[in-house]
């Protein structure tokens, strides 16, 4: 177990965020979080890395755990100058070696001398992501990374990630709003609305009515139709579907 | 070692000489705005350093009135409103507006408090724009110490300054609590107030803190060189000013804003042609 949260409830200010949350995360495992707008996934990270404190239940975090966190994309004023190799070096000094090798691994090598504006969407997410990856981190954590790039930009994207978990061996969360882009390599979907309203195996929960009401796929619509296309285009594993 | 001794016994005497104390009070100020200045820029807090200031004025009421120095009554006012604005913020009003009504309220009863003090004739035009001819040598060890504190606060907590101005949650994983840097920087915005009325004064404080801010980000290529450029040309501006208001038989706060501003830009057409220019040539070479 690396990290488990025990009944958990968040609440900000009056309004209750989470309710009665329970999840573990094993190591090496894949976990991902998705939901509609406004059910907390944000807040479940948040409260993971201990932005926020829980107003009920227990957040239990395996002894030594070191965390890298990525945010969703952020807004860095243009009134502050700043290089890669400047932004890599926050706030602890790495040596060369080091930051190298996690910009490498993020799929940016080279880039050190850059100043970060003028970074695309693109390698400005790989940037965050090689500074999360600094820590050696046993358990990486992803809030919406590919918020902003275009589908084929985060399919690349997520295709950085899994070969990062195979190579560093590390377990992830990852707030997706993407389904049928991240099954692939995902071990365990939650789906949050408030609370978990199911869970398990990518395959179903797709099919799971909870998922399918939440999303409002469960009418003969237009975005049912998009998300089995999207499973053609990117499930090439043969994972069990029915179009 | 016999200069050396000469050179202590000497001190005293040199700050004899007003203009010295005035050029030393200028420089200590510049030192302690620069950093700070950046800061409030990358975060775009320039609002909040004006209302900052200009309860300052409140301040100065306070400390005729319970008979305190002026350091310590403006250094409570700016608090007491940085803490004010950052406590009443996000709760129903965009930070602009409630800025705004804070500021200029505060300003508006501290000026009403000082024409209550009708014992007390004091100058209310040296509290707006500055005295610093007049600074003392009270005066340059309060700003001189004051500079220390904020420059030495600014050099311990710039990691985790730097991060929480980038993102609070990334500061947070790494660490640090943003919230303890927030209030690092009202703290030292509030000694800087403190320290400058007697330099600018209040109405110019937010400038002291922007324009030399302002002026180094097109030639820095990191926050750390950005700040340092900013406090050179905070200390020329601050040094040429003094002689200029000499000569010009100018007053000395405004002196200083108006070469800082002159510095801007210049500094901003320089860069501008520049980068036309090179993005000329770089157009010339493609074709």
């Amino acid at each position: 177990m690396l990290i488990s949260c025990n009944s958990l409830s968040v609440h900000l200010g009056k309004r209750s965020i989470l309710r009665d949350i329970s999840l573990t995360v094993e190591p090496g495992e894949i976990v991902t979080i998705i939901g509609p707008n406004g059910s907390g996934k944000t807040t479940l990270l948040r409260a993971m890395i201990g932005a926020v404190a829980p107003s009920a239940g227990q957040l239990i975090k395996a002894r030594g755990l070191t965390l890298g966190y990525v945010p969703q994309t952020l807004h860095v004023d243009e009134t502050l100058p700043m290089t890669v190799g400047r932004f890599m070096r926050l706030p602890k000094r790495g040596s060369r070696v080091e930051i190298d090798t996690a910009l490498s691994q993020a799929g940016i090598p080279g880039l050190e001398k850059q100043q970060i504006m003028s970074l695309s969407g693109g390698q400005f997410q790989r940037l965050l992501l090689a500074k999360a990856l600094l820590g050696h981190p046993q358990l990486l954590l992803l809030d919406e990374p590919t918020q902003g790039l275009d589908h084929r930009g985060s399919a690349d994207f997520y295709h950085q990630i899994s070969m990062v978990r195979d190579e560093i061996g590390c377990a992830i969360v990852m707030i997706s709003h993407e389904l049928h882009v991240v099954m692939r390599k995902t071990d365990r979907v939650i789906c949050l609305n408030g609370h978990i309203c199911c869970e398990g195996k990518p395959e179903t929960v797709s099919n799971s009515p909870e998922y399918l009401s939440l999303f409002g796929l469960d009418g003969d619509n237009e975005s049912a139709i998009y998300l089995h296309h999207g499973h053609h285009r990117y499930s090439h594993n043969g994972a069990t579907h029915r179009a | 070692m016999v200069t050396i001794a000469i050179a202590i016994t000497e001190l005293p005497t040199v700050l004899d000489d007003f203009l010295v104390r005035a050029t030393l009070a200028s420089i200590g100020v510049a030192l302690a705005a620069a950093p700070l200045g950046c800061f409030i820029v990358w975060r775009r807090m320039a609002y909040f350093g004006d209302a900052t200031a200009h309860a300052a004025v409140l301040g100065v009421a306070l400390s005729l009135t319970l008979s305190m120095p002026i350091f310590t009554g403006v250094l409570i006012a700016a608090l007491a409103m940085a803490v004010a604005v950052t406590a009443l913020s996000g709760r129903g009003f965009a930070m602009d507006t409630l800025l705004g009504v804070m500021a200029h309220t505060s300003l508006a009863i501290g000026l009403v408090a000082v024409s209550f003090l009708s014992g007390v004739r004091i100058d209310l035009m040296s509290y707006l724009f500055g005295d610093i001819l007049a600074v003392g040598k009270t005066d340059l060890m309060v700003i001189w110490g004051g500079a220390t504190v904020v420059i030495t606060l600014m050099t311990v907590r710039w990691p985790g300054l730097l991060l929480s101005t980038l993102n609070p949650d990334l500061a947070l994983a790494n660490g640090f609590n943003p919230k303890r840097e927030q209030m690092i920087l009202t703290i030292a915005l509030a000694i800087v107030v403190a320290v400058a009325i007697k330099v600018v004064g209040v109405l110019l404080i937010a400038a002291m803190l922007i324009v030399p801010a302002a002026t180094a980000r097109p030639f820095s290529r990191t926050p750390e060189a950005m700040a340092i450029t900013a406090a050179v040309i905070g200390c020329i501006a601050s040094v040429s000013g003094l002689k200029a208001a000499f000569v010009f038989d100018t007053p000395t706060g405004p002196t200083i804003v108006c070469i800082a501003a002159l510095f801007f830009l210049v500094g901003n057409m320089v860069w501008r042609s520049v980068g036309v220019l090179s993005a000329g040539s770089r157009e010339s070479n493609e074709t």
